[in-house]
């Protein structure tokens, strides 16, 4: 996994609740048995009309946005189905983080696990940061993860919670089986007292 | 110390747990399907790793399979590819694999249960999220990602953060026409989408005990679309009865040790919950889901809602957007809405009592002419005791179509899907936009409303129907 320390990038908004899994990668690209290529095909039943066209109503075809590797949106981002295929069209697309109020769970920890940023900040602060980069053209941001904090230009800066675990693993791109394997004579002594 | 289940599960299965590392818990029973696991075979390839349990494993093919004539040829090559790519791995890796011409093959959440596989007390995975459904038994199921999917392969374990603990209570009777579906689609209601984020919820209350356990897997199915991470009921006799025989459970003398040890598995009485919730059964009316979301549902005697009434912006933004989508007026009563398609099948409802329930109701009847339905009995098992049970001649006589097992048009990734504008009466768990195709607009419902909008050709509160 690549690893994750700062990050600067330009910040698209996504105005919407409940965004689910479902939306950021349609289950027709679900039949792949590779890892990539998928970013092309992210949003990809709101990004593209019926003639395969962009759509200009949806907001990643914004010419404004077109470099953007920080997502905003609303509450429960990522709900619903368990796919990884979504973080991986996401990080494919180019996003690095995720900012919302709230996350899905298994798609926080998907996220986790390909070197994607799930930020989570007040509903305010989350409102106020989609204001700017809607009224600010080429409107960015600085996530430094190691001090946990979303910096604006103005220097603003807005703290965020992580687990230790998954910052370390971050931090240093870690191989999360490899972590495990070393534990590998404690998983043999559960396996010798519970056998099934 | 008073535990919930939950917890009793979790301790049971901690590998390591130390106060500064993320806890290593062991994982009983890994089930794998062709969609999201080709990806972990690979990494497990690149990595020079194999398969830690492969006894513990299991596979079968379901979220692709076409649901028309297997004696023909898989005519979505692409498709088809995955389903290789799945029997190649589980031949590489020692796994035992239930294909599409098993006899055994089906949705992975009904097969699960049905062979034994799933029993009180387990931690069981799956790269997908209704995994919860197997917590209708007393085990901790849920869902994971395809890395995840490869840690279990690799270590039979996960890295877990523990889960909050939340008791969902309904007490009472449930009214006549009222079903497991309603229930969970009522609460659902109540807590919104993410009401269950970071909890593991436990079902408790007269109403969850006189269920049976197909229709516990119903309930705690659907967790997942409160945000849950598993939904869980405690094991009791009715429990003991559904897994004595399974092909997997344990036998004679074993099975009554195993009984002595799952009744250790329920709560203790007096422990607590980080969250609690209690419900009336007597107040749950038939469900009928109107919007874009699993927690945009209403009575079926209700109206769809007017984006003016929400509470909040956000919501009354969803809310327009979804009655665009779904090409719904505010207003509007339930029972006006006319269905172009029903579909009854998906690991939520497919169970030999779903179509028992769905045919009692198509029995001697006809499906409106400007309705298409189908029926898609979750496993073969599930189909040959219909057929035994003369359900598919019902259900044909009706004018349904009768399918082979799969998950079929509860997500669409096979032929069977909604054509853009359509709307759907559906017995499965999401109304997400373009689940069952793209433009394709779903509404859930229970077994025997799906069944009785079949008829009727528009919702029909199934309490008034005859």
């Amino acid at each position: 996994m690549e690893a994750f320390k700062e990050h600067v990038g330009f910040v698209v908004p996504l105005d919407r609740i409940n965004v689910d899994t479902d939306q950021i990668i349609p289950k027709q690209f679900l039949k792949r048995i590779e890892r990539t290529g998928f970013g092309e095909f992210l949003f990809n039943d709101w990004r593209y009309l019926e003639n395969g066209d962009p759509n200009p109503e949806f907001v990643l075809n914004d010419p404004r946005y077109a470099n953007a590797s920080i997502l905003i949106a609303g509450a429960n981002f990522g709900c619903g189905s368990s796919r990884e295929h979504a973080p991986w069209a996401l990080q494919q697309y180019g996003f690095k983080a995720i900012l919302a109020p709230s996350f899905a769970d298994i798609f926080r920890n998907n996220c986790y696990k390909n070197g994607i940023l799930p930020i989570a900040l007040p509903a305010e602060v989350i409102t106020s940061l989609s204001q700017e980069a809607q009224d600010t053209e080429g409107y960015q941001l600085m996530i430094d993860l190691e001090e946990q904090s979303v910096i604006c230009s103005d220097g603003t800066a807005h703290t965020f919670e992580i687990g230790d675990f998954e910052k370390y693993c971050l931090l240093n791109g870690l191989d999360e089986i490899g972590w495990t394997l070393q534990y590998e004579a404690d998983i043999a002594t559960y396996e010798t007292q519970n056998p099934s | 110390m008073k535990k919930t289940m939950y917890e009793k599960i979790w301790e049971a299965h901690l590998v390591r747990a130390s106060a500064d590392e993320v806890p290593i818990l062991y994982i009983d029973t890994h089930l794998v399907h062709e969609v999201t696991s080709p990806q972990a075979f690979e990494g497990l390839r690149l990595n020079n790793r194999k398969v830690r349990r492969p006894d513990l494993t299991f596979a079968t093919m379901d979220h692709n399979v076409p649901t028309t004539d297997r004696s023909l040829p898989i005519t979505d090559l692409i498709a088809a590819k995955q389903m290789e790519t799945l029997a190649e791995n589980c031949t590489q890796f020692d796994i035992p694999l239930y294909d599409i011409d098993s006899p055994e093959q089906g949705i992975v959440h009904v097969i699960g249960p049905e062979l034994g596989i799933t029993l009180p007390g387990k931690t069981i995975v799956c790269g997908d999220s209704h995994t919860s459904t197997h917590g209708a038994l007393g085990a901790l199921a849920f869902g994971i990602g395809t890395s995840e999917i490869e840690h279990v392969l690799a270590t039979q374990c996960l890295l877990q953060q523990k889960s909050e603990t939340f008791e969902i209570r309904i007490d009472g009777t449930l009214p006549y026409g009222v079903t497991a579906k309603d229930i969970i689609l009522a609460i659902i209601g109540h807590i919104g989408i993410d009401g269950g984020n970071g909890a593991v919820v436990e079902y408790t209350g007269s109403a969850i005990r006189a269920l049976s356990i197909e229709e516990r897997m119903t309930v705690c199915n659907m967790s997942i679309e409160a945000g849950a991470r598993a939904g869980m009921i405690a094991p009791d006799d009715t429990t003991y009865e559904y897994i004595a025989g399974k092909r997997f459970a344990p036998k004679a003398e074993d099975f009554d040790a195993a009984v002595e040890h799952w009744k250790q598995l329920p709560t203790d009485e007096g422990a607590t919950y980080d969250r609690t919730l209690q419900l009336d059964a007597a107040d749950i009316a038939p469900q009928v889901t109107w919007g874009t979301n699993p927690g945009m549902v209403t009575d079926v005697t209700g109206h769809v809602p007017d984006p003016a009434d929400m509470a909040t912006a956000d919501e009354k933004t969803a809310t327009e957007h979804a009655l665009a989508y779904m090409d719904l007026q505010p207003g509007t009563p339930i029972t006006d809405i006319p269905v172009d398609r029903v579909f009854i099948g998906s690991c939520t409802n497919s169970r030999i009592s779903d179509l028992r329930a769905a045919a009692e109701v198509a029995k001697g009847r006809k499906v409106s002419e400007n309705v298409s339905a189908m029926v898609v009995p979750g496993s073969q098992a599930v189909k040959r005791q219909a057929e035994a049970e003369g359900l598919d001649k019902v259900f044909q006589d009706a004018g349904f179509e009768w399918r082979e097992a799969g998950c079929s048009m509860c997500l669409g990734m096979n032929p069977d899907t909604l054509s853009p504008g359509q709307r759907c009466a559906s017995t499965s768990n999401r109304n997400f936009e373009g689940r069952q195709g793209k433009g394709g607009r779903t509404h859930l419902v229970s077994p025997q409303m799906a069944a009785a909008t079949a008829v009727t050709g528009r919702f029909v509160d199934i309490r008034k129907f005859s």
